[in-house]
Order: structure tokens, then sequence, then C-alpha cells
């Protein structure tokens, strides 16, 4: 596979939580403000990227009966530094995003990449192919909270869209937006018009 | 040696843990200033928005250094409500305080409004002083307990005189965004100001009503409208201030103020 395919190839046609099912519980969590998913969506992307990379660069020193802690401890060094260099520098989001940030240890995707990935592939397209999932994750989590904090309460990054009803203005925001299960329902739609789209994605009975 | 042999495992993973160690601790020990300078910059900065000092939630580490000039720490003893000259003001850490058994005493559970279970033996106040006449406009008291999800941390300003609010701000909670999260729209604290603090018996009488505060209500010089799809929250909220109010809270500090007209 070439570079351009490892990197692209999870954004629509093997996307992470799409396809695989993947990181649905952050995408549930962090989803409600479009500031919040951006900030988790940079977050896992660097860290799917770099653990892909030092995993890759070690594989073959990696003892295979504790390679899944290895694993764990690689990403969760660099998830622990992330964290660090957030609420070192973009304080108040870091704070909007509580334990999240820390949580993306246990998202499956970056422990999927690396034990799937990593182990088989050399470092550069490791690199690639932990970007590119990142960006698949990105993507739907992005959608997602653009809808969600639009309906929800009718601003985009904080800025109103549609004035509230109760502040004067003419839009009734839908509370169910705000509520983890309208994530579901997104996240459905968004994988139907995939495979609307994307045929061979469709199950066989 | 082959790569799965036990030596070979250990050396891997004691090599792996030591640079592991190495990086985290090494990013945690030297962003830690900029940690600390952001967190005490976030108190102040809420402290000031709850009092109407700044406007802006963006407001720069300037403005909100300038402002704060106008601003006095003390710390006084919540259980006799005077002022203690014993503890270093800009040392002391409250939070911590009020984990730490030694400066912090059990809440017997039926006085236990708010939630929290322990609260600190001494607390900081705020005094907003005048920007050219020195005399105190608002005293800010620092308050917390329990909504539905997480612990909700406000400061509450008040008048001189102990009797009316002037600002409530409410900095960190874990509430759900849009619902419970609503408590730190500023449209919503804004209903705060001006709701008379006591009853006729000096006990804390302001509430969070359920829907609207109707006009035509008898005591709406004490109720403030509820949010919608956030009853607990506004419960928790309309508890956790009956609490630092109250006797158990700041209500020996507030009294003696009353006694003495003044801060």
């Amino acid at each position: 596979m070439s570079i351009k395919q490892t990197l692209f190839d999870p954004v629509f046609k093997n996307n992470p939580i799409a396809l695989q099912i993947l990181g649905i519980c952050s995408a549930l969590a962090v989803t409600t403000k479009l500031e919040a998913a951006l900030v988790m969506s940079v977050a896992v992307v660097v860290v799917t990227a770099f653990s892909n990379f030092f995993v890759s660069l070690i594989r073959s020193y990696i003892p295979s009966s504790i390679r899944i802690i290895v694993q764990m401890t690689i990403i969760a060094s660099l998830v622990i530094v992330t964290d660090q260099v957030l609420k070192a520098f973009v304080y108040d989001v870091a704070k909007s995003m509580s334990v999240y940030i820390g949580l993306i240890i246990t998202n499956c995707i970056v422990m999927g990449r690396a034990e799937g990935f990593a182990m088989k592939n050399g470092p550069l397209i490791s690199f690639m192919d932990g970007f590119g999932n990142g960006l698949g994750y990105a993507i739907i989590l992005i959608a997602v909270a653009f809808f969600r904090e639009l309906f929800g309460s009718g601003k985009l990054l904080g800025h109103t869209i549609f004035p509230l009803a109760s502040e004067g203005g003419w839009y009734m925001p839908n509370g169910m937006a705000l509520l983890s299960p309208s994530a579901f329902f997104l996240i459905g739609a968004f994988i139907w018009i995939l495979r609307t789209f994307k045929k061979d994605q469709v199950e066989q009975d | 040696m082959s790569k799965d042999s036990t030596t070979r495992t250990f050396i891997v993973a004691a090599v792996l843990c030591i640079v592991c160690s190495i990086l985290v601790s090494g990013s945690a020990v030297s962003l830690k200033p900029r940690q600390l300078e952001n967190q005490k910059l976030d108190v102040k900065k809420n402290l000031l928005l709850a009092c109407n000092l700044i406007k802006n939630k963006n407001a720069s580490k300037e403005e909100i250094e300038d402002a704060f000039k106008d601003i006095d720490t003390k710390i006084i003893d919540l259980e006799t409500g005077l002022i203690t000259t014993s503890i270093d003001v800009e040392s002391y850490n409250q939070s911590k305080a009020s984990k730490n058994p030694e400066t912090s005493i059990v809440i017997p559970a039926k006085k236990d409004l708010a939630g929290i279970k322990r609260r600190e033996k001494f607390s900081k106040v705020f005094f907003v002083k005048g920007p050219s006449t020195g005399a105190i406009k608002l005293i800010v008291l620092p308050i917390y307990g329990k909504g539905l999800w997480s612990t909700l941390y406000a400061f509450m300003a008040i008048s001189a005189d102990t009797k009316l609010v002037k600002g409530l701000g409410f900095y960190q909670h874990g509430e759900t965004p849009g619902l419970g999260g609503e408590i730190e729209n500023p449209k919503w604290t804004a209903l705060w100001n001006d709701k008379v603090i006591f009853d006729e018996n000096f006990q804390p009488a302001l509430k969070v009503v359920k829907g609207q505060a109707l006009a035509s209500s008898s005591n709406i010089q004490h109720e403030i409208d509820g949010l919608s799809g956030a009853t607990i929250t506004s419960n928790g909220v309309t508890a956790l201030v009956k609490y630092w109010l109250g006797d158990h809270g700041f209500g020996p500090y507030l009294a003696n103020l009353r006694n003495e007209g003044g801060p």
C-alpha cells in the first residue's frame, strides 16, 4: 500500500468509528461542543501517530509475552505528556475536557493500530497509518460535534448561530442533542450515508 | 539470546519503563510552573467575573492582574467567624486544606446540605475595594457543593452589609453541558443579583425554584428561576448556597460583620 493510501483510507474507506466501530465511547462524551471535539481530535491524532511510530521503531525488540503491556506503556506515556502540554498551553479547554484526555489511553483505536499495524510495519508507514486513523476518528467527532452544538445550543465554537428562544431569538434548542444518545443517532446516520456511497462496506447477511 | 527469553523480557521492560518515566516526569516537572500559573490566573479570573469586575471571559493576563489590584484577601476561621493572621494568605491552599484531616472537620450528616462531607477550618474571603475611596464594596465568598454529577465550585459576591447577592460565578463543575452546565451561563447567574440573602431571622433563604420565580410569589426577593432539565443541579445550588451562608459555613462571620456594622 502506498503512503497516500495508508494515510487516507482510514478516513472514509476503512473508518475506525464507522466501519470498525471502535472508539465510540469518547465520541459520545466529548462532542457536545465543537471546540472540545477539535482539541480531542488533535490529541488523538498526535497520540495514535506517535504511538504507532514508537511501537514500530522498537517492534523487533518487543518480547511477544509482554507486547501489549509495552504498547500500553508507550500509549499511556504519550497521553500523559499530551495532557500536560494541553494544561500548560490551552488551560481553559483542557479544563473543560477534564478526564477525557486521560481516557485516550483506553481508546481502542490507538491500541488497535499499535497491535494490528505498527507491530508488522516500518516506523514511517506506521506513523502515517496512525495519523490516518486519527483523522478518520477526528472527522466523525467533528461532524457529530458540529450537529450537536448547532442543534443543542444553537452555537458553533461558542458563537451564536441560531438565537435561542430563551434569549429573545426564535430557536428552541433540542435538549436531546446535548445528551449522549443523540451521538448514536448521528453516528448511525453517518454510517448510513457512508454505506450508501460505498456499497462494499455493507455487511452480507 | 532470543527475543523471548526471560532475561530479554526483563531488560526490555526495565529500559522501556525508565525511558517512559523520564519522559513523563520530565514533561510534568518542566510544565508545572506554567500550569500553576494558569490555575491561579483562572481562579482570579473567575472571581473577577463573579463580581463583574471584568466582563470578558478571554481577558488577558494583564487585564486580570490589573483588575485584581482592587481586591484584598483575608483568611477567616469559619467556626468563630474571626479573621486570622496565623496563616499566610499567599501560600494557603484551600482546596488541599479541605481534604486534609488536620485542617478540615467532618460535617455532621444533618448539617451537610452541600453533600461535601468535610470542610476546611479556614477559608479565604475577598474584599473588593472601591477604586478610589478604598471602602469595601463587596465581599466574595468561595462556596462549593454537590450537583448532579460533580462538585460545583463558585464565588459568591455579596454586598458589604451582607444583605444582598451581588454576583455569582461557577467556575468548575462537570454537569451536562446545556442542561446542568447552564449554571455558568451569565444570563442565569445575573438573576441572582440583588436577591435578598437572609429572612427576618437571619436564616439563609435563597432558593432556586422549579420553573420561573413568579413576581406574585411572596418570597420573590429570595427566589431565582430554575434551570429547565436540571432539577438536581438546581437543588444542589440551593443546598450549597444554604449551607455556606448558614451557621456551619460563613454564618458566624457574616453575623460578626453585621454586629460590627461592616467589614
